[in-house]
Parts: structure tokens; C-alpha cells; sequence
């Protein structure tokens, strides 16, 4: 009774990092599945979304000004990566790496130190874990804008290359789209998104943390194959889709807070969720190989006719 | 008028993998030309085409459409100029979108990608009756993905999004080798359909030597990254298979070395 007790108590605040997780998600969900990307950059540049917002906030700048200021420091991270890979030519992988790399240094001189306290009593900030309710109803609604925003971009003439970039990168060159310069776009909203998401979660915790964005792919790998397996079966659209792979970050922290009422020690936690996305990343890869069934080839098409 | 001038590609210079695909081409194709080109193995016929496109840079040549010089222009730049078909019919369309955003997508090729939504209502519209030309029933199926669909269809739809802005210059490099004979046969009497209805100028590479003589008004033949038979007008006309291999050991000095192309 005690341990569901315990998990009931905790299932607001689960629900609001895990929306703010979400966020994270979403971005995450532009470079891995729109532009077939897996982009390492993040970990690193939802620090940088919490070190600016905080380190502005405690400078007296104001709560929207200084998510702005994330969402754009997010941009010029994606913006490196991309000059990485696409001018420089280093691999998508390696590129986030050593972004990612960068962004320790520099986040550790935006913090002035390992991290920085920006306490919601003192500060006007619009989320906080004092208040996980309305918290809560604040994210949802930047949830829906983001979501209806993205929905509407990746509609667009210029939406449809970026999207057609990631699907087949050959056909887009043919088709006369500037498939570099689409990557670089691609990097620099997913990570301003990542950012922007950091600026809640320093605003949310009360803190900017140094070490707060390590493994923030893992998670956010996570919620994108938790949200794909919640809605693919419900709807195709793209905006549904969106807001699933919100929900799947939700997901994911509701299942991290009953693992902690559960007494687990808490030091398995990141071996746990990168064992259970590495399972997940497999599932498709062995149902290929190993429970496909052989097509049945129809006459005019069988070898030789 | 798509011009090549003495066009020169290296592969793996200075090593010992050195290959010469290109050895100074030129060929000059008129408005309206459907040049078919036929050759053995690493003749040179997939480079010329690539070169073309813009796939890679040359070491030396250039070449032109239309009197404006494309030589140093980046592949996404040319495609204004360009329509290409490829072998792998899985290479022409982005699988995961729909057909008619992949038609979409065509539609924009040369132009500004702006902000506007990719579709217009008018344009479905426009999509849906050239789709019903290809009589594949894809235009039911406006908002099928692409992926869904088999081979043949991808191939005809790839060619259809190459044409439907009348390029200057289409190429097809050997686009109906990886169908079936029946699907192979559609697709090849579609492509002489929009390349007679949107006078496009056009360069085949086939590796069916029936197929080079029975479509277009010119024919060349490659052998070591140089056009050796260069044959249109009435003669083309009167070509057979035979004569084709007996012209070509006369004028390269060796036997034609492709199985596929004599036994297709």
C-alpha cells in the first residue's frame, strides 16, 4: 500500500519531466527519424539550453527572454554539427560527438561552475516542481503549439524537401534540393527544440546542471519508440504521431519514478534505459531477419519468366 | 542542345586501381534527340550520364545545355536543367512519402522551396490525370506511400516526375534493366510517350542492343570511356543486331565483350 501510495504522490511530477522530456523527444525525433540522422549533439546542447536560461534568469533577465536566448544557443549547436558533417564532411555520428564535446567546455564556462542553482521561489519562472499542476498545464499547451507548428513546417514546400532529404538522399539532389544545406536546417531546429526543452527542465528542477544532459539521446530514443508504439496503430497522422512521441516521454518517466517507490537502486537507471532501447532498435531488425516470411512472387514477376 | 566537350574522368588517380572512365568524349545532342548508348561493361556509359548530372566533378571538358555552361554547377543545381531515371527503381522516389508529395516534389524542381503548403488542390488534380496515363491505377492512390508500391509502378512514376517539367535533357541509365520483361516493355514504350509528347532530349543507356536500335534517332556505342559507333538517320534505321557487332569489331579491334546485351 505504502509503495502505491508512493507512486501515486509522484505521478504529477513524473508527468511533468516527462513532458518536458517530451519536448526533448520531439527533437530528437526531426534528426532520428525525419533526417535518418542519429545526432549525438543533443546530450549536450539541452545543457546548454539550461545553463543560458538559468544563467540569464539569475541575472534578472526575464523567463521568456531567456528561453529565447536557449532556443537560439540550441540553434548555433545544431549549426555546428551540421557545418561538421555536411561542409567539413565528418560523419553524422562522429560530428555529434565532437559537438557534443565542445559544448562541455562551453557550458561549464556559461554555468561559471559545475552548476547553478535557480531557485523558483526567487525567480519568476513559468514551471516549476512547487507547483506540478499548473506546471503541467503550461507544458501541455507549448506541447500542442510545437506540435501544431512542426505539423504545419513539415507540410510546406520547403518541409516536404527536408523531409524527402532524410527519406532518400539520391532522388532530393535529382529532384534539385539542396540536401546539405536541408541537413544543416534540420540540425539546428531539432537541437533549438532540445535547448528549449533544457530551458524547462532548468526552470522545472530549480537547477542547471553540468552533468544533467549525459544520455539525454538514450531517453529521448526512448520516448520516440514508446510514442511509435502507442500511436502507429491509431493514426497516421503526422500531428498525432508528434504528440505520441510526447506521450512516450511521459511513458518512460512514469515507468523511471515506479522503479524508484520500487527501492531499485537508482545507480542502474541509465544501464536499464539503454538496455531497453537497445532491445527496442533490435525488435525490427530481427523481425526482418528472422520471422519474415519469404514473398510470395506472382507469376509475371517470378526471375526468368 | 545538351553539348559535351572532350569531357575526361579519372578514377582513383595515381594508384594502381587507376581507371579511365572518360577518355575525352564529345557528343552534341540536338533539340528533340533520343540518342540511345550501348556498351561492354565499364565502357563508360553510367559515368557519361553521371557526369552529366553532375554526380561528380570532371578532370577536364566541359559541358553545356543550351549555350549556358553547367560544368562547375552542383548536382542539386543542374536538376533544373535535368530529368534522370536510375537503374534501381528504389532510387528515383522517397519511399516513406506519399505519391503525390514525391509529385510534389518534382513539380518544385528548379524552383524556390518556399513556405507554401506543398500541395495545391488545382495540383492533385493535374497529379491525378497524368498518373491516369500510366494506366497503373495510381491515381487512386494519390495518398498511397511510395514504398507500398512494386518496382514496375516506382519505375513509371520516377519517370513521370522526370519528365513532367520538360527538362532540357533526359537521362536514363539503364532504367528498365532490374524489371521483368513485361513490366521493361511498359516502361520503355512509356518513356518514348513523354519523349515524344514533351520533345525531350534524351540519352538512354541500355544494355539491350534490340531495345538501342527499335527506340530513338541516333546511336552510339562506347568501349573504353570513347564513343567508337555513332550511327542515326537512315542507317539507324536499317541497323540489326548482327550488323551492330560487326561494326563494332571493326572499329574497336576487339570482340564485344557484354553477354547481357547479346543474349537481351
Amino acid at each position: 500500500m505504502n509503495i502505491f501510495s508512493d507512486i501515486v504522490n509522484a505521478l504529477p511530477g513524473a508527468v511533468a519531466q516527462g513532458l518536458i522530456w517530451g519536448i526533448m523527444a520531439v527533437g530528437v525525433f526531426i534528426t532520428y527519424k525525419i533526417l535518418d540522422i542519429a545526432d549525438l549533439t543533443v546530450d549536450g546542447s539541452i545543457c546548454t539550453g539550461m545553463a543560458v536560461c538559468a544563467v540569464l534568469m539569475t541575472n534578472g533577465v526575464n523567463v521568456w527572454v531567456a528561453m529565447l536566448c536557449s532556443l537560439i544557443a540550441g540553434m548555433l549547436t545544431g549549426l555546428v554539427t551540421g557545418i561538421f558533417h555536411t561542409f567539413m564532411g565528418i560523419p553524422a555520428i562522429l560530428a555529434g560527438i565532437l559537438t557534443q564535446l565542445i559544448l562541455w567546455s562551453v557550458n561549464l564556462k556559461i554555468l561559471g561552475g559545475a552548476n547553478l542553482a535557480l531557485p523558483a521561489r526567487t525567480y519568476d519562472v513559468i514551471v516549476t516542481l512547487l507547483r506540478r499542476e499548473s506546471s503541467i498545464f503550461i507544458l501541455i499547451a507549448f506541447v500542442v503549439v510545437l506540435a501544431a507548428l512542426l505539423y504545419w513546417f513539415f507540410g510546406t514546400e520547403f518541409g516536404s524537401a527536408v523531409r524527402a532529404t532524410g527519406s532518400n538522399i539520391k532522388m532530393s539532389r535529382a529532384q534539385g534540393i539542396n540536401t546539405d544545406f536541408n541537413k544543416i536546417f534540420g540540425l539546428v531546429l531539432s537541437n533549438g527544440i532540445v535547448a528549449l526543452s533544457g530551458s524547462l527542465l532548468a526552470q522545472y528542477s530549480g537547477s542547471a546542471d553540468i552533468n544533467s544532459g549525459r544520455g539525454a539521446i538514450v531517453i529521448g530514443l526512448a520516448a520516440v519508440i514508446i510514442g511509435e508504439a502507442i500511436i502507429s496503430k491509431i493514426s497516421k497522422n503526422f500531428f498525432i504521431h508528434l504528440i505520441g512521441v510526447v506521450l512516450g516521454g511521459v511513458v518512460y518517466y512514469i515507468v523511471y519514478q515506479v522503479v524508484i517507490c520500487l527501492k531499485i537502486d537508482t545507480d542502474f537507471l541509465k544501464m536499464l534505459s539503454a538496455l531497453v532501447v537497445a532491445v527496442f532498435l533490435a525488435v525490427p531488425y530481427w523481425k526482418k531477419k528472422y520471422f519474415s516470411k519469404p514473398k510470395q512472387l506472382k507469376k509475371e514477376e517470378a526471375p526468368n519468366a | 542542345m545538351l553539348e559535351i566537350k572532350n569531357i575526361t574522368k579519372i578514377f582513383n588517380a595515381g594508384t594502381v586501381n587507376e581507371k579511365v572512365a572518360l577518355d575525352g568524349v564529345s557528343l552534341t545532342l540536338n533539340d528533340g534527340d533520343f540518342v540511345t548508348v550501348i556498351g561492354g561493361n565499364g565502357a563508360g556509359k553510367s559515368t557519361m550520364l553521371n557526369a552529366v548530372a553532375g554526380t561528380y566533378f570532371l578532370d577536364g571538358g566541359s559541358i553545356s545545355v543550351d549555350g549556358a555552361d553547367i560544368t562547375r554547377l552542383p548536382e542539386h543545381k543542374r536538376a533544373r536543367f535535368i530529368g534522370r531515371v536510375f537503374q534501381d527503381p528504389m532510387m528515383g522516389t522517397a519511399a516513406d512519402m506519399w505519391i503525390e508529395e514525391n509529385m510534389a516534389l518534382a513539380n518544385r524542381r528548379g524552383m524556390r522551396r518556399s513556405l507554401r503548403w506543398a500541395i495545391t488542390k488545382k495540383e492533385r488534380e493535374r497529379y491525378r490525370e497524368m498518373l491516369s496515363e500510366l494506366e497503373l491505377g495510381l491515381e487512386d492512390r494519390l495518398s498511397t506511400k511510395v514504398g507500398l508500391l512494386s518496382g514496375g509502378q516506382r519505375q513509371a512514376l520516377t519517370l513521370l516526375m522526370a519528365a513532367m517539367k520538360q527538362p532540357k535533357v533526359l537521362l536514363l541509365d539503364e532504367h528498365t534493366a532490374a524489371l521483368d520483361p513485361k513490366t521493361a516493355a511498359t516502361v520503355l514504350q512509356l518513356s518514348d510517350k513523354f519523349i515524344s509528347e514533351y520533345k525531350l532530349t534524351s540519352l538512354m543507356v541500355t544494355h539491350n542492343m534490340k531495345d538501342a536500335i527499335a527506340h530513338g534517332n541516333r546511336l552510339i556505342m562506347m568501349n573504353a570511356g570513347k564513343i567508337v559507333l555513332d550511327i542515326g538517320g537512315e542507317e539507324k534505321k536499317k541497323l540489326t543486331v548482327e550488323k551492330l557487332l560487326e561494326l563494332f569489331s571493326k572499329s574497336s579491334g576487339t570482340e564485344f565483350a557484354n553477354d547481357r546485351a547479346l543474349l537481351g
